[in-house]
């Protein structure tokens, strides 16, 4: 995703994640801010979950809608088109982001628009939409609240269900005083509310086209469904002429009514919500109707390889929940900055390098201690530890075919480990001599407090406990193993 | 029962305590113990940090070494889930039909430590005796993976004297992930803050859990800290103030 303008007017990937991290984790009121959403959102999620006795079963049958319309996308894209087509809408294929900026813009020049109105579209974030309108002059206008104070504030991003969850109430009370020049704006909920709500119902009514993301293609009747909380969504997708939607190939499903499935847990995994307020379901055009012409732009950009890797393939089940963010102790710590993508937490630690090449986001695979807690909420069952392990399992191969990656001290560290690990008398001997080699790192207390070169990120922080003396099979040797030879009887050596 | 012993690399060269404590409650239910030296590690470091064909070797030899044993017991729940989750995926990935054959028979024979006492003993008093006030860390893969629930603490509950303070956020990360708290040293330690400021909040003296991975992180900011909380794996504390009067027998 490198060279795709960030609202802020910067570009994703711009340091790997240990770097970026590190500086958010610096920002004290960023981390404060963070913790204490995700946690609102994962207690609300926790409690309407334990609600309903089938949560495994609609996870799993959630899983297998998924990878089944997967297998078979080919046939499943050519129906959506077939039937949106039929029923008056216009599909456009995308392969990369420069393509679908390039159909969008076309579009939107075609009827000499000067501003678009938006829902809140993370495809649309990830092929840049907004600097390539920007650059030609229309203006694109955010009305999901949470994008509208990242848009204002010229910031990124940071969660793809609530953009802005890094940001507090009064930092929203400042933007918004700033930016729509109200000084006497309060910071109860309700004047922020009522203060985004005056400056866009002006725009929904003049502004003319509209632009969307998708959380559902629906195949069997061509129709699309998005779910929303704040009703900004419903006014987008009702009042313009002309609605343009851009939305990934893996977001078709089979038929409405595997629905049933997905609003059951989509809503409930998102915002801890038995049922989204607004629910949008439509198909293609009715004259007099809501928007007279409707485009579904099928974006690509690097899903294709995804799909052909059978191990990543799951990546491409994800609904877009973030339920596994708000569950992820790495994303608690660091908010969704310190991914440096649209993407962000446990799923964009695996999407992110696959969408592009692997040469981009190399840090991420590593942005995760595996503690499973991602794949334990999510609700199409996205085995995340998993593919993150098969993507290192793919940068450390990479690594391995140059020479400096050869050399690395990783490299010849692993190696040297794996070495030892084939042959328990290798191992033993290796205990006997750390445990007399390490003297020079053992402080007076029996600590190693500080390690040279990348073991020194642990000492930082933390103490280690030096070798003891005797390792458990010298003990065993020693005391077990001779009375054990007896039993058995066996004649002892030793 | 003959009970085969893997002691898992780090335990051997760092814990040995918790090795010989795994002996002395096994022996007293009444079970033959035997160590195969022969043993290294399960492979787990260069699976999870992505060197994967060097893994393939290190799992091999963990299967030459225990396919002949009744039973494998092992007192680390990350080394199991290593096993359970990626031992079959990995002999396919290596094209070895043999190999995978042989880790699916193996597999349904090894256990967790305070998994093999509970589910495949049956027991939950080991007659221990441990007068402090203790608090128990779920760790990740003995919680998400293995699926202990609440075994370990059942067995800590039935320990003469132990005082189980309950502690926030329980199945949440240490932020240790093997080689992630090296790559990752800055969001690692962040994660282990939380995770030790819960511990201290609950004003135990020991903190408990079935890794000593977990353990040894938390130990590391416990001791940086000079606080005077420590930790000890489970098996220690089962395996301290062994009531004597009291036959293996009644416990089987």
């Amino acid at each position: 995703m490198s060279g795709v303008q960030t609202q802020d007017g910067t570009q994703w990937n711009r340091q790997d994640f240990p770097e970026a991290a590190k500086e958010i984790l610096e920002q004290s009121q960023t981390r404060k801010n963070v913790q204490h959403a995700t946690n609102v959102i994962q207690g609300k999620r926790n409690k309407v979950v334990a609600e309903l006795p089938d949560w495994e079963d609609l996870r799993e049958a959630g899983a297998q809608i998924k990878a089944h319309t997967l297998r078979h996308l080919d046939h499943y894209l050519a129906e959506f088109e077939a039937n949106c087509t039929a029923a008056g809408g216009h599909v456009h294929w995308a392969s990369d982001a420069a393509e679908a900026n390039r159909i969008i813009l076309g579009l939107v020049q075609q009827h000499d628009a000067k501003e678009v109105i938006k829902i809140k579209t993370m495809t649309s974030e990830e092929v840049g939409l907004n600097a390539t309108l920007e650059a030609n002059g229309i203006a694109p206008i955010e009305t999901d609240l949470a994008e509208l104070i990242v848009q204002m504030g010229k910031d990124r991003p940071s969660h793809f269900v609530a953009p802005a969850l890094h940001v507090n109430r009064a930092q929203v009370r400042a933007i918004f005083q700033k930016e729509m020049h109200l000084p006497d704006l309060g910071d109860r909920p309700e004047d922020l509310a009522t203060a985004a709500r005056t400056y866009l119902r002006e725009k929904y009514l003049r502004i003319k086209v509209a632009i969307s993301g998708g959380n559902f293609l629906i195949a069997d009747s061509g129709g699309m469904c998005i779910v929303e909380s704040e009703g900004n969504g419903r006014m987008c997708l009702t009042l313009p002429d002309v609605l343009i939607s851009i939305v990934g190939i893996e977001k078709v499903i089979p038929s409405f009514q595997d629905l049933e499935v997905f609003l059951q847990t989509l809503p409930r995994s998102a915002t801890g919500e038995r049922m989204n307020p607004y629910n949008s379901t439509w198909c293609g055009v009715h004259p007099g109707d809501g928007p007279q012409e409707f485009h579904v732009v099928l974006l690509d950009n690097g899903r294709s390889p995804i799909l052909a890797d059978k191990e990543a393939r799951q990546t491409l089940q994800c609904i877009r929940c973030a339920a596994c963010l708000n569950a992820c102790p790495v994303y608690h710590q660091t908010g969704g900055h310190a991914y440096e993508s649209v993407y962000a937490g446990p799923i964009g630690a695996i999407l992110t390098p696959q969408l592009h090449s692997m040469k981009e986001g190399r840090s991420l695979p590593y942005a995760s201690s595996l503690c499973g807690a991602c794949y334990q909420v999510c609700p199409v069952k996205i085995n995340i530890p998993e593919v993150l392990i098969h993507l290192r399992g793919k940068v450390v191969q990479e690594d391995q075919a140059t020479l400096a990656g050869k050399f690395s001290l990783w490299n010849i560290g692993m190696q040297a480990a794996a070495f030892l690990f084939a042959d328990a008398g290798r191992l033993g001997l290796a205990e006997r001599v750390g445990a007399v080699g390490q003297k020079v790192l053992v402080s007076k207390n029996g600590f190693i407090e500080w390690m040279p070169l990348m073991l020194g990120g642990w000492t930082q922080t933390r103490d280690l406990k030096a070798l003891p003396a005797q390792s458990f099979r010298q003990w065993w040797a020693k005391e077990k193993a001779p009375s054990a030879a007896a039993k058995n009887g066996r004649v002892s050596h030793g | 029962m003959r009970v085969s012993l893997f002691i898992t690399c780090y335990n051997d060269a760092l814990f040995p305590e918790t090795g010989k404590a795994v002996v002395n409650v096994l022996e007293r239910l009444g079970h033959e113990i035997e160590f195969r030296p022969e043993q290294t590690c399960c492979g787990q470091m260069h699976w999870n940090t992505g060197y994967l064909r060097e893994a393939v070797p290190i799992i091999r030899h963990f299967v030459k070494v225990y396919q002949d044993v009744e039973t494998v017991v092992i007192p680390s729940s990350s080394c199991v889930s290593m096993m359970r989750d990626h031992y079959v995926k990995a002999a396919e990935m290596d094209g070895d039909a043999k190999l995978v054959a042989d880790v699916e028979a193996l597999l349904p024979r090894i256990f967790e430590f305070s998994e093999f006492l509970v589910r495949k003993l049956g027991v939950e008093d080991v007659g221990a005796s441990y007068p402090h006030k203790v608090t128990y860390h779920a760790s990740c893969h003995s919680e998400r993976s293995l699926h202990l629930g609440d075994i370990p603490i059942r067995l800590l509950k039935r320990v003469r004297g132990l005082d189980l303070q309950p502690i926030q956020n329980i199945q949440e990360c240490c932020g240790f992930g093997g080689t992630f708290s090296i790559k990752n040293p800055d969001v690692s330690s962040a994660m282990l803050a939380d995770k030790v400021r819960n511990v201290l909040n609950t004003g135990a003296e020991v903190c408990t859990a079935v890794d000593n991975s977990c353990l040894m992180h938390i130990y590391g900011s416990l001791h940086r800290q000079r606080t005077f909380a420590r930790t000890a794996h489970i098996a220690e504390i089962l395996a301290s103030g062994y009531d004597k009067e009291v036959t293996a027998e009644a416990f089987v």
